[in-house]
């Protein structure tokens, strides 16, 4: 399984694993998706610490999950990105929107 | 300048071939000791052009991609990537950030990560004949890292 999911109280937080590419970023956001429309969280994290490669397929991911959120007034934090995915998310422009903080992403929606 | 060495792959644009792809190119850089964020920029590169290929290039068929990588002597990286896809009508507008013809959640994001992860991104394009990348990039001059060894 390429996303484990954990939630305590209104938080989700999805474990995200492997390579994240355009071949694998559906089956990680179906099982995002699900979690967060079965707990209905006020935060979603997605961890990136176990995610060893990324390329933009993976901005598209985050900014499909960020657009979500925002129906509902969740918050995005985007945490443990190893070097490689900080820098593809970096150049994507997401400190633009959010704060981009070492090792993570932090997109408070308003 | 004639390469020192090079390699040739082709693909099925078979989307688990992504993953594949860039692996390869990665494996064959590994000769000339790059450092670990140049093994990823390359391969960030090359999962973006491959990705491309699968999704714009061939979007109702599975086609062929062409890869072909030459290491040169002054240490620079040529990877080109072929398809004999649908092309690019404009291909200054496509290269735009943000630009994308692909609607679901594709960011438009891939040109810009390979001009900004390798020194130069070349795109040749013929509408109905398929498109051209070719990116380069000069790796650094590393000093052999087992020298004092024994
Ligand atoms: N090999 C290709 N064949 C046909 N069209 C392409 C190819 N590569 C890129 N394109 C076009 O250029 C646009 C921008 O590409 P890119 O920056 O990688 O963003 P994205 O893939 O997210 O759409 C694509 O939406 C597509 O219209
Ligand atoms: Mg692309």
């Amino acid at each position: 399984m390429p996303v484990k999911t954990d939630v305590t109280g209104e938080v989700v937080t999805a474990y995200l694993s492997g390579e994240l590419d355009h071949h694998t970023a559906r089956e990680m956001r179906e099982a995002i998706d699900a979690a967060v429309d079965r707990n209905m969280p006020t935060l979603l994290i997605l961890d990136f610490r176990d995610v060893s490669f990324m390329d933009s397929s993976g901005i598209g991911l985050v900014m499909g999950r960020y657009r979500n959120l925002q129906r509902t007034g969740a918050a995005l934090h985007v945490v443990n990105t190893p070097p490689q995915i900080y820098k593809v998310m970096q150049l994507a422009g997401l400190n633009r929107l959010a704060k981009l903080e070492k090792g993570g992403v932090r997109i408070e929606t308003d | 300048m004639k390469p020192i060495n090079r390699f040739a792959l082709t693909l099925p644009s078979h989307s688990a071939n992504e993953a594949f792809a860039r692996a390869a190119v990665a494996a064959f850089l590994t000769q000339l000791d790059p450092t670990v964020e140049e093994i990823g920029d390359i391969k960030t590169a090359v999962s973006e052009a491959v990705t491309n290929c699968i999704v714009h290039a061939y979007p109702d068929t599975i086609g062929k991609i062409y890869i072909t990588v030459d290491l040169h002597a002054d240490r620079t990286v040529t990877v080109r990537i072929r398809d004999a896809g649908c092309g690019i009508a404009d291909v200054a507008q496509a290269m735009e950030p943000l630009y994308t013809t692909a609607g679901g959640e594709r960011a438009g994001l891939g040109f810009a990560v390979m001009q900004s992860f390798m020194d130069g991104v070349k795109v040749r394009s013929k509408l109905g004949r398929g498109t051209t990348v070719t990116l380069k990039k000069k790796l650094s001059l590393r000093v052999a890292s087992h020298a004092g060894t024994r």
